[in-house]
């Protein structure tokens, strides 16, 4: 038996992974304020760098509400993505002089895998990064990456929320500086904290009228200044409110229904938008799906790289909002330079690029305080993944979907028997009751699953359990994200499983010569 | 005579045949317990493509009498579903499972010809590039992490027990025969154990001077978003294994796997890779009416193989109250049948509804030491500096 192995396993990965189509010293991903400054610092310094920014991105994700909570109020312009990508260009006026500087700006195109070579992947010719737009994807390499991936939005569900009008922060901020495409006119924002008032006052700005702002707590939570002065401008602020449901009809959200906190006489405020600006999330999902070490801190935004700015992995660097929230613009700015700087190799001994707060606040414990009042305000069959229709009950039974039978021994099944067994575990959950499944990629609903599955097993927020990100972290189309021009050694060395030729033979055949014809026939090529 | 704390029959290793054992065990009233590092069915049990139609096997049979029961018996769903539509869409490929059509056909199983009309009729994102297929008229698929749970969840109901983060830290013998587990919990007494770790069996067992050679290789799969529902959920062709689940989803994997080194512990990471893009080709190519789905999440799940791809079932003679189980890759689908094998080996020492002597450990007493490189089956250059 033994002489007719060569030592060499045709259908292991070895070698067959090819590098990346294209190279570059300094790749940027997102063209936020830190990473614009760090793609002109990367210029400045001589490199060759690439600028990628998915924005815009296609009319078909935003109605997936990804990678931001648009909650279907965009205009018809954004089913255009050739215009928009002029729209969004000139929306920015450091695009052109980035260009100008030399840096290879790519708009509209999606970074949806990051990898390199670690524990158990060691197959990979170089560290890359995997792109796509609407046609095609391809594969780039680097000296060093800054990832300035900013931040998604903070989804809560309420009765009536999953209707267009239901939006978050970052979508209306979108859809408002860089799409020009927002369709709404009349908005009520969730939140009095610093996200809610620049949203209000980008919104004012923007000539729409801001109806009302709504908080939880007795008081506002953010600038006591800037809220009187929002006042002023004729936005009213309901403070101990709750939001009980949004209503609507077949264009989404005509009014929103608040009512005092623990009770009371509800009120009916016309609008055509919610807007939740209650908190961001820093997007991690390159650096998680690139086996980057994810850590829970309250003052950075929840779940946020163990590293904080700077290099986070050999090559790998952090800057701006991905890294932790709470850095204005000019901040935003100053650490994308700073990273760049570090990333091709200046200044290695430097301070860290963002030193520890003094005074950290605690992000989780607002979203908790909002959250627990929208479950209060709300009953247990709110939908809760909207992709997957999982409603707050069937979520907190582990219950399967609607299209499984469920018998008397399912139906005994809850969160609470499955604590006896160990923590709350997001991944076990979600595989159970396919929240956290959909095609949105669980933008909308990771982190209220998180927070109820906390909450409903006593655990502090900052002990919420996470869903991990993989590759793709966007949705890619499957003759998009395929390699359509394989190389031929991918191809040769193809298998459906592991190319064992004994694995095939069936038993009764074992070590007869019906074996040997079975061999010479399928090899060890099997279709199962 | 177990301790307080431990059971008659320890399993360690909460994966599906482990859990099926338990499952077995337990309907037979035995004192179980399950032990697993992690969660129940956290490895290639609840990582892989849900194939149940490993015809191959002398399990197959039970297994195929098993599954259409199993949500009943379970109490909990598993969305099983039966047959299998294999498509081609080269020449080769086709002439390839024409020859499975016959090898099955020999063996009683009744495979269906279907030409390239019959497949697109069947498979409604079959493009103009299908050249036709087989219908396997058995097998089938269900839902692996569903299927881990359920087994768990029906072992608690028959009061077996389970403790998730609790791995088996080295086993106590005494008298020639294993009598404890050692956890980080303390030792877990037990009068018999059942070994069924995946790739961790054999640091397990190689105190005792018993070698189980196995190799661990880690392999990737893809899911789009869901399509709508085909008749048969089990297609798959072109290279790749997988199916549609009954949400609509597609699920597919294949192609080159990376040879790993075995953490004691469990694996640090289940990377997946640029390979994405070669299960989508494949994907697209074989379904070009899905060309347009989008792809939503990869996995990557690590499977233990042994030498011959076979799987080991075996009672071991000493010490004579151990019984190893590693399926080698194919354990999904057969789970129902060799949970099974698994408690009359325990129970009566001999299983009593197949012949599996083939699946006993001794085939490799005479293994070459050096067998992983001769197959080259070790891990690539650098994997050792890249551990966490």
């Amino acid at each position: 038996m033994s002489d007719e192995f060569t030592g060499h396993d045709p259908y292991a990965i070895n070698r067959k992974l090819p590098g990346a189509d294209q190279h570059f010293d300094l790749v940027v991903v997102g063209a936020g304020p830190a990473g614009l400054a760090a793609a002109l610092e990367g210029a400045a310094l001589g490199a060759s760098v690439l600028l990628v920014d998915e924005h815009p991105v296609a009319g078909a994700q935003m109605g997936n509400d990804v990678p931001y909570w648009f909650g279907g109020r965009m205009t018809g312009a954004v089913q255009t993505k050739d215009r928009m990508i002029e729209q969004v260009f000139m929306a920015q006026p450091l695009f052109e002089q980035a260009m100008e500087a030399g840096v290879e700006l790519q708009l509209g195109v999606y970074a949806w895998g990051l990898w390199r070579n670690h524990a158990n992947l060691a197959a990979l010719p170089e560290p890359m990064l995997g792109l796509a737009d609407e046609e095609r994807s391809w594969t780039v390499g680097f000296k060093a990456i800054v990832l300035a991936t900013g931040a998604r939005d903070l989804a809560l569900s309420f009765t009536g929320w999953d209707q267009p009008g239901v939006m978050g922060a970052q979508g209306l901020h979108a859809l408002l500086t860089r799409y020009d495409a927002f369709a709404g006119r009349r908005i009520v924002i969730l939140g009095t904290g610093d996200l809610a008032i620049a949203t209000a006052r980008l919104a004012l700005g923007r000539g729409l009228e801001v109806a009302a702002m709504i908080e939880t707590a007795a008081a506002p939570v953010g600038d006591l200044a800037e809220m009187a002065a929002l006042k002023l401008a004729g936005v009213a602020v309901h403070c101990g409110s709750v939001l009980r449901e949004a209503q609507g009809g077949i264009d989404g959200v005509r009014a929103a229904v608040i009512a005092p906190l623990g009770g009371g006489e509800a009120e009916t405020i016309a609008c055509d938008t919610i807007c939740l600006a209650i908190d961001m999330v820093p997007a991690i999902e390159l650096l998680d799906a690139a086996g980057g070490r994810i850590v829970t801190d309250p003052a950075r935004g929840g779940h946020v790289p163990q590293a904080r700015a700077g290099l986070a992995l050999p090559g790998i660097f952090l800057a701006g909002d991905c890294a932790g929230l709470g850095l204005n613009e000019a901040q935003a700015a100053a650490e994308g330079r700073a990273a760049a700087r570090r990333a091709l190799g200046h200044d290695p001994d430097g301070a860290p690029l963002r030193p520890e707060p003094v005074t950290a606040v605690d992000r989780l414990a607002y979203r908790e305080a909002w959250l627990r009042a929208l479950v209060a305000a709300s009953d247990d069959r709110v939908i809760v993944c909207q992709c997957e229709e999982v409603s707050r009950a069937d979520l907190l039974d582990v219950q399967p979907p609607n299209y499984l039978e469920r018998g008397e021994k399912m139906r005994a099944r809850s969160l609470a028997t499955l604590l006896e067994d160990g923590p709350p575990d997001q991944e076990q959950v979600k595989r159970l009751t396919r929240a956290c499944m959909g095609v949105c990629q669980a933008r909308r609903c990771r982190e209220q699953v998180g927070m109820l599955l906390a909450m409903a097993s006593n655990l502090p927020m900052a002990q919420a359990p996470r869903a991990g990100w993989r590759a793709p972290v966007r949705p890619v189309a499957l003759g998009v994200l395929a390699d359509w021009a394989e190389d031929q050694a991918m191809k040769d060395g193809w298998d459906v499983w592991f190319g064992i030729p004994t694995q095939w033979t069936p038993y009764r055949d074992i070590g007869t010569e019906r074996e040997e014809q079975h061999r010479r026939a399928l090899g060890g090529y099997m279709h199962l | 005579m177990s301790s307080n704390r431990g059971a008659s029959v320890i399993v360690i290793g909460g994966g599906v045949t482990g859990l099926s054992a338990a499952w077995w065990l337990a309907r037979s009233g035995v004192d179980v317990l399950v032990l697993d590092k992690g969660v129940v069915g956290w490895e290639a049990s609840s990582r892989n493509g849900g194939g149940a139609s490993h015809y191959q096997s002398p399990l197959f049979d039970e297994e195929q009498r098993m599954w259409p029961q199993m949500d009943a018996l379970l109490g909990y769903p598993t969305e099983f579903q039966a047959e299998r539509v294999i498509i081609a869409v080269t020449e080769k490929q086709l002439e390839h499972y024409h020859y499975i059509a016959g090898m099955c056909g020999d063996m009683g199983y009744r495979v269906d010809r279907i030409d390239a009309q019959q497949a697109r009729q069947m498979v409604p994102m079959a493009g103009d590039n299908c050249l036709g297929g087989i219908h396997l008229r058995f097998g089938g698929h269900a839902n692996p992490q569903r299927t881990v749970q359920a087994y768990a969840w029906a072992t608690q109901d028959l009061g077996g027990r389970i403790i998730q983060h609790c791995p088996a830290l080295s086993l106590t013998t005494a008298g020639g025969r294993v009598t404890g587990v050692v956890t980080p919990q303390g030792e877990l007494g037990c009068d018999a154990l059942v070994v069924a770790a995946g790739p961790q069996i054999a640091g397990l067992l190689a105190p005792l001077g018993i070698d189980v050679p196995l190799a661990a290789a880690r392999a990737e799969m893809i899911v789009t978003e869901p399509a709508p529902l085909m008749q048969w959920g089990g297609v798959d062709g072109n290279g790749l294994y997988g199916r549609q689940t009954r949400r609509g989803n597609l699920a597919y994997g294949g192609g080159p796997h990376e040879w790993l080194l075995t953490e004691p512990g469990g694996p640090a990471a289940r990377p997946s890779s640029p390979l994405a893009r070669n299960l989508a080709k494949r994907v697209a190519e074989m379904l070009p009416g899905a060309a347009q789905l989008k792809v939503i999440r990869s996995w990557s799940g690590i499977i233990e193989n042994t030498p011959d791809g076979r799987p080991i079932i075996d009672r071991l003679s000493h010490p004579d109250n151990v019984t190893v189980a590693t399926l080698s890759g194919v354990g999904f689908g057969l789970s129902p049948a060799s949970g099974h094998a698994i408690r009359d080996l325990v129970i009566d020492g001999k299983v009593s509804f197949t012949d599996i002597d083939k699946l006993a450990l001794s085939r490799f007493a005479g293994l070459e030491p050096d067998w992983r490189a001769r197959r080259g089956w070790e891990p690539l250059p650098g994997a050792e500096a890249l551990r966490a």
